[in-house]
């Protein structure tokens, strides 16, 4: 009866598909075998919301990119985030529904074009988020490895630091961290917020290893004489890959929100740098004004986490299809 | 049990301990205190500078500042409370007393809110898994992952208090309106009901049929600026309460209970009437004692309705009593609102936890607070919702697929019994431990939130401390936020302890 249901519901449901697929596929592969690898990535494409996620953080990231260029490579967009110029017409956006016209998102109150603030501070956002993203993987993967493996102190460092995250709220933790990080740029911000947020994944990686551990592989791999590191790198992390692959996503969806929630608050990003969180700080007070510099950061802010949140939700669904069923 | 609960109180304590160092060399390595001073051009600069190092005990070694900071906080212990000072000189006790309640009432209601509704949405989305109700309330808990706070805040500031406002001046609700609101909600409605698509229909139609002439009929005899319950409307309401509660947890077959529950609705109408004089100008104290009786009355009501399930019929009762208890306090919060109107045109207020110089009598003052109050609570609530729903809908699918469950329907329980009784209870075990582990993000969530709405709050404290390099009202704020965050883990532990006899040991 529910199995019905859930077919009837997959043929007539509306488009973003979070949780269908799992068993059907599996009597289709029957025939032929995959690998791994081509079946979590067959998974991952029939996931309509993880793919809509994929093309508008790919369409979001080549946008910031490519408009204004890096660093000092020029982009295609003829204007930048630092020259002041005239205010036209209140600074009001001149983007159609096919145009774009000169100044597309409007001018702030200094008449610098908003358009290439705005991508400034997505490509500020989004690299701090990579960098939390990534580094916290690799922080919390090394702890939470060694202390489901080898127990021990680094077990009872990783449950004493997540007591401390428990009492401190995380946002507090890293506001202290990042006005002390501020002015050293966004490298520093980045690598300052990854060491307060790996303790989420650190606990995951843990409690897949103290699985894995305990299976014949690892023990068969022991009795030969293997070193424990060759054993926690070759024959265990690489059955992880999944949990922290899924993980790492969700972790850069909410570094872009931990990272503004900070700029906004004043803690994060500084004045020479622009994030889209300051954006939005700066120019709060002009919502009835001029709503539009309100506006396009936080819907930027917006459709890049909840990209990311959409991708993490199909890569979970596709390593782990038994777990996306439930939810 | 009580070795667990103690050896858990005595590792927090020392996290608290550990954290609080830590912090506080933090916070005093986190910039220049005297930055602001040193660019200043006043002529006394020196004299103010030295001035500040004094309050602010600069010249000491951080373990000594620390050490004096931590010497009075343990005077706390003895009555001798001492946070010492801000580098003004102020008494941050003092500072804490004002802004810890407006935090504290913030963060409690969101809590509360969040666990209801969460919990009710992600059973729901369980039990009708893969229906579009579903995929909407997916769809809206991503969304709801996803949105910037202070974002969101700023929005809700423009269109839940400064249209409201415009709104409430004139209060106009159109014929389309009214039908999309209709629409809408009968939508939801049979999505939740499910079932065939004749009762879809019936229950969608009718849900719409009934908020459409509800909304017209309001706003046709002024409604929103002088609205009403009356005592009609009152009991009503929690005659439906206490039969749906009655329905849900016990099944109507159990008349003892039924009675017992129904019985206490009648006692509370009584009151109702009886209580009108003292209702009429109490204070905080009086009301308190009236919920302590209310319970006393649902308590006595089921003991002696009981019979062979006392247990269940007291508990019912009191939670009946409470029900009807809060329904005539919205009554008479209901009843001052045109009032309250007069005294503040636009109701919705954007800055600050209380209106200055507000002057009115116990209702009104409520109100004020309430509209201050509902624009940062439904903001922290809907984020904790995300968190809430997506745990219990998961947790309910496990559980719904494990032996006991079936084994429950096999032998022939109703499907009420086998949702409340079998899954729900299991599933609420590591729902109360995301509660804990959230309660200290909802804090972090609060001071946004208070700094959006301009409250001077714990929020604001911690800001400006951090923004001046100023160790000890940071610190207060952590205390606070600390003890209660260990206090809700405590109330967890408690919570886990009885939904889960293996470990009450």
């Amino acid at each position: 009866m529910s199995e019905d249901r859930r077919d009837s519901a997959m043929q007539g449901a509306p488009e973003p598909l979070p949780h269908a697929g799992g068993e059907v596929e599996e009597v289709k592969f029957a025939e032929k075998s995959f690998s791994q690898g081509q079946l979590v990535r067959r998974r991952f494409f029939r996931h309509k919301g993880a793919l809509a996620g994929l093309a508008v953080l790919i369409f979001i990231t080549v946008l910031a990119f490519s408009s204004i260029g890096i660093g000092s490579i020029p982009g295609w967009w003829d204007k930048d985030f630092a020259t002041t110029g005239t205010v036209v017409d209140g600074g009001r956006p001149t983007m159609g529904w096919l145009t774009w016209g000169e100044h597309p998102f409007g001018q702030d109150t200094t008449g610098r074009d908003y358009f290439a603030l705005v991508m400034r501070g997505t490509q500020i956002s989004l690299v701090i988020a990579f960098i939390v993203g990534i580094g916290s993987t690799i922080i919390g993967t090394i702890i939470g490895a060694v202390a489901g493996y080898y127990r021990g102190w680094a077990e009872s460092l990783l449950m004493r630091v997540t007591d401390l995250f428990i009492i401190i709220p995380l946002l507090v933790f890293a506001a202290v961290l990042g006005s002390i990080a501020s002015g050293s740029g966004i490298w520093a911000l980045g690598l300052v917020l990854a060491a307060v947020t790996w303790t989420g994944l650190a606990r995951l990686v843990r409690g897949e290893v103290l699985s894995l551990r305990e299976r014949e592989f690892v023990s068969a791999a022991q009795a030969i004489g293997t070193g424990n590191w060759r054993i926690i790198l070759r024959h265990i992390l690489p059955n992880t890959i999944g949990v922290i692959i899924v993980a790492t996503t969700f972790a850069i969806a909410s570094a872009i929100l931990l990272e503004t929630s900070l700029s906004f608050l004043g803690f994060g990003v500084q004045p020479p740098d622009i994030s889209l969180g300051s954006l939005i700080s700066d120019y709060q007070t002009a919502f009835t004004s001029r709503p539009w510099l309100f506006w396009f950061p936080g819907l930027f802010i917006l459709a890049i986490a909840l990209s990311v949140n959409f991708i993490g939700d199909g890569l979970r669904d596709a390593f782990d299809p038994r777990q996306g069923k439930d939810g | 049990m009580t070795r667990y609960i103690l050896r858990r109180l005595a590792i927090s304590f020392g996290v608290l301990l550990v954290g609080s160092l830590l912090l506080y060399v933090m916070v005093i390595n986190s910039g220049d205190p005297l930055e602001d001073l040193r660019q200043s051009t006043a002529n006394n600069r020196d004299v103010l500078i030295q001035g500040r190092i004094d309050t602010m005990g600069l010249e000491l070694p951080w373990y000594e500042r620390y050490w004096g900071w931590l010497t009075g906080v343990a005077g706390c212990f003895y009555g001798a409370c001492d946070l010492g000072t801000d580098r003004s000189g102020t008494d941050v006790l003092s500072l804490l007393q004002q802004s810890a309640s407006a935090t504290l009432r913030l963060v409690t209601i969101a809590t509360f809110a969040a666990i209801i509704i969460g919990v009710l949405v992600g059973i729901i989305t369980a039990i009708r898994q893969y229906s579009g109700f579903d995929y909407v309330v997916t769809f809206l808990t991503f969304l709801f992952f996803s949105l910037p706070v202070f974002w969101a805040a700023v929005l809700l500031k423009e269109y839940g208090a400064i249209r409201f406002n415009d709104w409430i001046a004139d209060p106009q609700i159109s014929v389309l309106q009214a039908i999309v609101t209709g629409v809408i909600l009968g939508f939801i409605l049979q999505g939740i009901m499910g079932g065939h698509i004749k009762r879809r229909l019936f229950t969608g139609g009718a849900t719409a049929i009934f908020v459409i002439a509800a909304l017209l009929y309001f706003t046709y005899v002024g409604w929103w600026r002088s609205p009403a319950l009356g005592p009609v409307i009152v009991v009503l309401v929690s005659a439906a309460f206490a039969v749906g509660l009655t329905a849900l947890i016990t099944g109507l077959g159990n008349k003892r209970v039924l009675y017992s529950t129904l019985t206490t609705v009648g006692v509370g109408a009584v009151l109702y009437f009886a209580l009108q004089p003292v209702l009429a100008e109490p204070n905080w104290w009086i009301l308190i004692g009236l919920l302590v009786s209310a319970i006393l009355v649902g308590l006595a009501v089921g003991y002696f309705w009981g019979g062979y399930s006392r247990g269940q019929a007291m508990g019912l009762s009191v939670v009946t009593a409470i029900f009807m208890a809060g329904m005539t306090f919205l009554d008479h919060l209901v009843f001052a609102w045109a009032g309250f109107l007069d005294l503040k045109p636009r109701p919705i207020s954007t800055i600050g936890a209380s209106t200055p110089n507000f002057q009115g009598d116990f209702w009104e003052t409520t109100l004020d607070w309430g509209t201050q109050l509902i624009l940062p609570s439904i903001l922290l609530t809907l984020i904790s919702v995300a968190t809430y729903s997506r745990y219990t809908r998961s947790s309910m699918l496990e559980t719904m697929n494990q032996d006991y469950v079936r084994t429950a329907r096999s032998k022939g329980l109703s499907e009420r019994t086998v949702i409340v009784k079998h899954a729900f209870r299991n599933a609420l075990i590591p729902i109360t431990t995301i509660v804990a582990l959230d309660f200290a993000a909802l804090i972090g969530g609060a001071v946004i939130t208070e700094t959006v709405f301009g409250w001077k709050g714990m929020g604001a404290m911690f800001k400006e401390g951090l923004e001046h390099v100023d160790p000890n009202p940071v610190m207060a704020f952590f205390l606070v936020t600390g003890t209660a965050a260990v206090l809700m883990n405590l109330i967890a532990d408690l919570a886990y302890a009885s939904l889960d006899p293996r470990i009450r040991r």
